[in-house]
């Protein structure tokens, strides 16, 4: 039962309360640069559910394995990134070949995810937050589910914004950041959530 | 010295691991590829400008082999990549001509400065001051914003202070054209050698107050085409490249000198002489011709 209520508490955590792009900031480059329609942002959002979740269970596994009993915890950073960037290929491979339809759909967006941050940075949190298998996996789906809601959001205000009449200087960029910052407010709100 | 040898070895072991999995998974998951990109891609100007819209030469032949792109697509590898591209596709190769990029600003020097400039060289960056330093607002500014974006060198600033195109290295990628903040250059036909080279939409003082060599759109030119190739439209005098025939009788009618190639004092005066000796020669036989009514009656 203890186990169902933490990983609750995770999900929440990582899709309202610690949000990794309104509260962590972490993986913002993906989070401006893809987010002009809400078709490719939900695209993106859902390439970055897939390979954080599939990034969590193998890093834990490589640090649990192969690191801690080597003792080489200090190699965390550079044997993860290792790891993503190999994973990544390699679902890019899978994909092209088995779902080609998927692949297109996320086309670019794909190769992207291997320099972000995001995915590092859930694989490096769950090791300093001493997660278990099972816990890591979920906060790795769940961060990717904070992250495709954040940036689906923010397409959706995007599109509407080039209908808005704000003054001409803060065209492009400038909004987007404003807007970005807003948000992060509204997100804020979330970190007295408590639900028992 | 015993972890530095386990950091190496483990990150090594787990490098080539990866490696190898990587490379059983390409062979594994290898998808057949049309060899036909590869060729078409190989026919492109390789030079990743993106003149043709599509992110990089790879995403060009791409959209070519998936019939998305025209075959002539790239227009810097030329007409006769695009026939070697067609014939590929198996399709004829397309026709048309070379076309390379205008300017059309002859001012320069000519075009009167309302103040000095003395900000980040560049183009855009002069029209945020004060809408530019030039009293015509279409005018070429100088700075060479197009020269920068030019891979080709083919642009320069000429002598008299615009910008001109070298048509020999032109490729028509039209990076120049995106690069200009006034959207002073266009594409021509190669073998057309009569331009306006002027693009200011003021007529009559308007225009003529602010440079030497403007097009006032008085529309002596188009009364003067014996093919009905040059128009004036908004103000500024057009050629329609599919009728002009090169005959040059509008660059020596042009009060302005704003067609080119500039005809000389010399030849516009040969050519008045010319125009003045029809006329009597016209007038004379009208004459001739009402007198031989008169006397018929």
């Amino acid at each position: 039962m203890d186990q169902i209520y933490e990983l609750l508490a995770i999900t929440l955590g990582a899709i309202l309360a610690n949000n990794f792009i309104f509260s962590q900031f972490l993986g913002i480059c993906p989070f401006l640069g893809v987010s002009k329609k809400v078709d490719t942002a939900v695209g993106m959002g859902m390439a970055v559910t897939f390979v954080m979740g599939l990034a969590s269970a193998i890093t834990w596994l490589v640090n649990t394995f192969i690191l801690i009993p080597f003792d080489l915890g200090y190699m965390q950073t550079v044997a993860f990134i290792l790891v993503i960037a190999s994973l990544v290929q390699f679902i890019e491979m899978f994909l092209q070949k088995s779902m080609p339809s998927l692949y297109t759909a996320l086309g670019v967006y794909l190769p992207l995810i291997t320099t972000n941050c995001a995915v590092l940075g859930v694989a490096l949190l769950n090791i300093q937050n001493n997660y278990n298998f099972i816990s890591s996996v979920v906060y790795g789906i769940t961060g990717g589910l904070g992250f495709l809601l954040a940036i689906v959001l923010f397409a959706s205000i995007r599109e509407r914004l080039v209908f808005a009449d704000y003054p001409k200087s803060f065209e492009g960029f400038p909004i987007a950041l404003v807007t970005a910052g807003l948000m992060a407010l509204a997100f804020m709100g979330f970190s007295g959530l408590k639900i028992w | 010295m015993g972890n530095i040898i386990a950091a190496i070895v483990v990150l090594g072991v787990l490098g080539a691991v990866f490696g190898l999995v990587l490379a059983v998974a390409s062979k594994i998951f290898e998808v057949k590829k049309d060899p036909r990109e590869e060729a078409i891609l190989s026919h492109l100007a390789g030079a990743n400008c993106g003149g043709c819209g599509y992110p990089g030469c790879a995403g060009c032949a791409a959209a070519i082999l998936a019939g998305d792109a025209p075959i002539n697509a790239c227009a810097p590898a030329g007409a006769e990549n695009a026939a070697a591209i067609a014939e590929i596709m198996g399709q004829a190769a397309p026709t048309g001509e070379r076309q390379v990029a205008f300017v059309r600003c002859n001012g320069g020097v000519n075009a009167k400065k309302r103040f000095d400039y003395v900000g980040v060289h560049d183009c855009l960056s002069a029209t945020k001051v004060a809408a530019g330093p030039l009293e015509c607002s279409f005018g070429c500014l100088g700075f060479g914003s197009c020269v920068a974006a030019c891979q080709f060198g083919a642009m320069s600033i000429g002598p008299n202070g615009a910008a001109v195109v070298d048509p020999d290295k032109c490729t028509a990628c039209m990076a120049c054209a995106n690069a200009c903040p006034r959207h002073l250059i266009t594409s021509v036909p190669v073998s057309k050698k009569v331009h306006v080279a002027c693009a200011n939409q003021e007529k009559g003082k308007a225009a003529m107050s602010v440079c030497a060599n403007s097009c006032i759109g008085c529309g002596l030119c188009q009364k003067e085409c014996k093919k009905d190739a040059i128009h004036v439209e908004n103000g500024v005098a057009v050629i329609d490249y599919e009728k002009c025939v090169g005959c040059k009788l509008c660059t020596k009618v042009c009060p302005r000198d704003a067609i080119l190639p500039v005809a000389t004092a010399e030849e516009k005066e040969k050519y008045k002489a010319i125009k003045k000796a029809q006329a009597e020669k016209a007038a004379a036989a009208k004459k001739a011709a009402e007198e031989a009514a008169a006397s018929a009656q």
